[in-house]
Formats: structure tokens, sequence, C-alpha cells
């Protein structure tokens, strides 16, 4: 039986694997390689920042039962230290070059997508109506991310070797999107949360096909990373936060 | 009052409560009203309050929380003494609701009108997406013309493409189908 304390954990997973990558996303706002680009990425991290708000929303709702108050917001974003964070390894490595930026967002928009969809059934209402709202722009943004891997994998040769190269850098990464733990497995059970690893098959199958056109090769085994989302991070988190958090944590409760 | 005066009060309430609503524009695109745009799914009276239901459309759209204030300020100007307004999720804001007096409006402004969008529920990941795209035809908005070509798959606003018509040669926005 699940918990209020593991659904909580949950919602944080989902929230901050949202939030973490529209940060990333954000760092481009000024730097994209044309002008369509640079909006484009800071649209998909509004996007991402919009149900990221959504999850903690109802995740401050959740911990408030078990808790003596639920945090809002603001104070999940901004006051938790990087242990406390539960987003995938894979959204929080630097943005690198754009065939690495394009590499991330595709690998997590495939999985993103077909997590969403499996939400949108799930017997908690809220949890439902947040993904079948959220997977519309998912799809959106997984169509456009698999576009740029097929334009850049069958573009140069320098291209295609940069993408290639994003390609098997992060792939180690993506192995922990299809772990499932005691919360996950207690949350499935009861139909509230998504068994990921009834994720991977398809996941496989939509990367290959994509890959397939983009005249790249698949990386294949290897030695996954795990650990995002029991709070144990690459050393780039640490990071990114200092940046994102600094306001709030130089002028506690700062509004502008 | 009796109850007969209560009911038509009522009444003639939320008549005014449209009516305002559909004075307040997209902040962005000033030619269609919050009405017109489907985002208000329901006014009503609860007990002495009347309820304006709202529903976003995209997540992150930064002017969901400006067109909260400017209905805010529009129930204000109908003397409703007790009002609310109430964000609603599902079902999922879709532009198959924007009216089609609207959509007109909008081609005449410049902006192409969204076509259907995908069919309701979720889709499978969709691997055709390329080939599927350049087949769908997006008329120009100032010309007509059939041949036009994207240019970004995000334009001016989340809810817009970029697109160019090969003939007139102007760049447009096209109101994606959500």
């Amino acid at each position: 039986m699940g918990s209020d304390r593991q659904l909580f954990d949950y919602l944080l997973r989902l929230g901050d694997n949202a939030l973490v990558l529209s940060q990333r996303l954000g760092e481009w706002v000024g730097h994209g390689p044309v002008l369509e680009e640079d909006i484009a990425l800071t649209n998909v991290g509004l996007d991402l920042l919009g149900q990221a708000r959504l999850w903690f929303a109802y995740a401050g709702e959740v911990e408030a039962r078990f808790a003596a108050s639920g945090r809002g917001e603001d104070a999940l974003a901004f006051l938790r230290e990087s242990g406390d964070f539960r987003n995938l390894l894979l959204v929080e490595q630097p943005n690198g070059n754009y065939a690495d930026t394009m590499a991330r967002q595709f690998y997590f928009d495939q999985w993103h997508v077909l997590l969403l969809g499996a939400l949108a059934s799930s017997r908690d209402a809220r949890i439902a109506e947040i993904a079948a709202k959220a997977v519309k722009e998912a799809t959106y943004h997984a169509e456009r991310s698999a576009d740029w891997v097929v334009r850049l994998g069958d573009g140069t040769d320098e291209s295609h070797a940069k993408m290639q190269a994003a390609m098997d850098d992060l792939w180690t990464y993506t192995g922990e999107m299809f772990d499932a733990d005691e919360t996950e497995a207690a949350l499935a059970a009861e139909g509230i949360a998504c068994d990921p690893r009834t994720l991977e098959a398809p996941w496989r199958a939509a990367v290959g096909v994509v890959l397939g056109e983009a005249t790249l090769t698949e990386p294949a085994g290897g030695w996954m990373q795990r650990g995002g989302k029991h709070g144990v991070h690459s050393e780039h988190l640490g990071r990114m936060l200092a940046t994102m958090q600094h306001l709030q944590r130089a002028f506690p409760g700062a509004q502008w | 009052m009796s109850a007969q005066s209560v009911a038509e009060y009522h009444r003639l309430a939320v008549d005014a409560v449209w009516k305002a609503l559909a004075a307040v524009t997209d902040p962005e695109i000033p030619v269609i009203s919050v009405v017109d745009l489907g985002i208000v799914r329901a006014v009503e009276w609860r007990e002495d309050v009347i309820v304006v239901t709202v529903t976003p459309t995209y997540s992150g759209c930064p002017a969901t929380e400006l067109i909260a204030a400017d209905i805010d300020r529009a129930l204000a100007t109908t003397g409703i003494g007790k009002y609310r307004i109430e964000t609603r999720l599902a079902p999922a804001w879709t532009t198959d609701w924007i009216a089609p007096a609207a959509r007109e409006r909008l081609a005449r402004f410049g902006i192409a009108p969204p076509g259907r969008s995908a069919a309701d529920g979720v889709r499978a990941v969709d691997t055709s997406a390329l080939s599927r795209r350049s087949a769908e035809t997006i008329p120009c908005p100032r010309c007509g013309s059939e041949r036009t070509r994207e240019l970004s798959r995000f334009g001016s606003t989340p809810c817009k493409a970029q697109y160019r018509c090969e003939d007139c040669l102007e760049p447009f926005d096209y109101f994606k189908p959500h």
C-alpha cells in the first residue's frame, strides 16, 4: 500500500525532472545558435516549468497530510539541497554543444511522452489531469527533438559525428529511467504510478526508428549510472542549483 | 426577493458575466476574447457566489496570470457582489474550442488559424512526424497561397509556430493545433 510519503516523493520526481530540465534549457537564453532556436528552447522550458508548478502544488498538498505543513512551489524549488532533489541524472547534465542538448532532450522527451501517457489514466485523478495536459506539450517537444536528431545525424560529417558522440555520451544516463524502486512498485500496484519497466520496450523501439532515420548507431549495453531519484546526483546539479537558487538564498522571500 | 425574482437575478447576472468576459481579450492576440479562445469553461452560481471556471492553455503560458487578473477586473465592473475564479485542468484545453468566428478574425489579423487537433486522448510516440508534417498545408493568411513553409516550430508565443509564404514572401504566425 503506497503511503502519502511515497506519493509525495513520486510527485517530486515528476516535478524535479521538469524543473531541472527547464532550468538547463533556460541557460540557452541569449546563446541559441539562431534566434528561432533560442525562442524554441525557451518555450519548451516554459512548458516544463508550468508542469513543474502543477506537480509541486500537488506535492505540497500531499505533504501537508503527513507533515506539520506542506511546502509551496517556491520553497520546493528554491530551498531544497541537491540531495533532496529527485530528478533523473539525465536532465541535470550540462548543455554542452547543440547535439548534446538535443540528445538529452530526445532521450527524455521520448520517455516523458510514454510516462505521461500512462499517467493520464492514473487512478489518482489529480495526477491523471496534470498528465493529460502535459502529454500534449511533451508530444510536441518529442517531435521537435526527434527532428533535430535526424537533421544533425543525417547532416554533414561533422554534425553526424557530434550527434553520434552526444548519443553515446548520454546513453549511460538512460537506464535509470526504467528502474522501479519500492515507491514506484507500491504506487503502481495501486494504479497511481506507472511501472517504469513497462516503458523500456516502447522507448527503445521509438528511439531505434529515429536513430535509423538519422543514420546513427544505437548505443548498446554498457554501465548505467543510477541514483537521481534517490538524491544521489552528479556534480553538475549542485552547481546548477547554486545559480538557480542564489537569489532566494541570498534574499529570502524576495519578490519582484 | 421572491424565489422567482432570485432566479431571474441569477440568470441576468450570468448573462452579464458572459458579456463582460467577451470583452476580455487575449493579451497577445487582441482580436480574440477569452470566451472565443474557449478557456472559460463555466459561469455558475454556487449558493450566493458566482463562480467563473477557467482552464489554462499551455502549462507555462506567461499570459495565464495576466488573463486571470484581466478577468478579475472585468468581473469587478459588473457590480456583482461575490464572485470567484477557479482553475480547472481537465479536460485539457484544445484549440478545437476556438470559436469559428474567432478563427476568421485570427486570419484577418495575420495569424493562420489552427487546423483540427489530433484525436482526443493520448497519442503514441509518433516517429513519422517528419513526413506527416510536410504533407500538412497551412494557407497563408495574407494571400491565401498554399505554398508555405515552416520556419520554426515555435513563434512569438508558445501557442504559435513561424511560417513563411513562398508566394507573397511574408512570414506569418500559425496558431498550432493543440
